[in-house]
């Protein structure tokens, strides 16, 4: 595994019951790398809240997996509202979601948190009407 | 306990993953929210919940988790039942209550978190 490894991903927002395929594919083929299971898990949770996330509260967008032998880089970019408080949504239990999104399991104001605790590495860039794009790196070694 | 014993004990039936009944587990948790679970679940084996969705499985998938037991009387999809089969997750359902089926694993052995002791 000289070359990085990597995956891309249209995540589509108009069927809720597929939120989530980008994380299922990425784990399966990452166990089939044999990479420690401990890296897998810390990706698999933070790449599928960010994933969530950009289905729930975005309008979707690309996700993209780069694996090389030391990290693992993931890059979630969306085209939705963006963030007003960056701050502010990275606190336990903020979350803006609607009794609809909690009727389906979700808004706790959890995710943001957990993928900044499973990610060794996380960046949020986010403007106004245009879009967020969250960058997480997990280092295997 | 063995994924069978769970079944025994919920008197569950059992919808898919039937070749998987004979793993062992050690914990377990119950809730209805997939993000508690993503952020509060550790090493438990065993999702019951009253949440019927694609997620539900995606998340177990995420958690590592082998078995997930729809309490109440809720009936996955086939769809749901698919996603579970392709992962090797058991998927079972109850009529049982959410308190009464966590209760009745928790007597029998099955702990909310193995790591920790329990006096
Ligand atoms: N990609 C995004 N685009 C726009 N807003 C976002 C995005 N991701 C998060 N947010 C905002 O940040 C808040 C907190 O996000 P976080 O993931 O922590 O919680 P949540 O998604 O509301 O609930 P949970 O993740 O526990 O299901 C969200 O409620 C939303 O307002
Ligand atoms: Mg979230």
């Amino acid at each position: 595994m000289s070359e990085p490894l990597v995956f891309h991903f249209e995540v589509d927002v108009s069927d809720f019951t597929s939120a989530g395929t980008a994380s299922v594919t990425v784990k399966k083929n990452l166990r089939q790398l044999g990479l420690p299971s401990d890296v897998i898990r810390k990706l698999s949770i933070a790449m599928y809240e960010g994933e969530i996330n950009m289905v729930i509260h975005a309008e979707g967008g690309t996700a993209d997996v780069i694996v090389t032998e030391e990290y693992i880089d993931i890059i979630l970019k969306d085209h939705g509202p963006g963030i007003p408080d960056v701050d502010l949504a990275m606190q336990e239990g903020y979350s803006t979601a609607t009794a609809q999104i909690h009727s389906l399991g979700f808004g706790a104001g959890m995710g943001l948190p957990n993928m900044k605790r499973y990610s060794d590495e996380m960046k949020i860039d986010t403007e106004l009407g245009v879009g967020t794009t969250v960058t997480m790196r997990i280092w295997i070694r | 306990m063995k994924i069978s014993d769970v079944k025994e004990l919920l008197d569950a039936e059992v919808l898919c993953g039937e070749e998987n009944l004979g793993h062992d587990v050690f914990s377990a948790c119950g809730c209805d929210m997939m993000s508690d679970v993503l952020a509060f679940a550790k090493d438990q084996a065993v999702l019951l919940t009253g949440l019927v969705n694609p997620q539900v499985v995606r998340t177990a998938e995420m958690m590592d988790m082998v078995c997930i037991v729809f309490v109440r009387s809720k009936r996955p999809s086939e769809a749901i039942l698919k996603l579970a089969e392709a992962s090797g997750i058991v998927v079972m359902a109850t009529r049982v209550r959410m308190y009464e089926a966590c209760g009745r694993l928790y007597i029998n052995g099955l702990r909310g978190d193995k790591l920790k002791e329990h006096v």
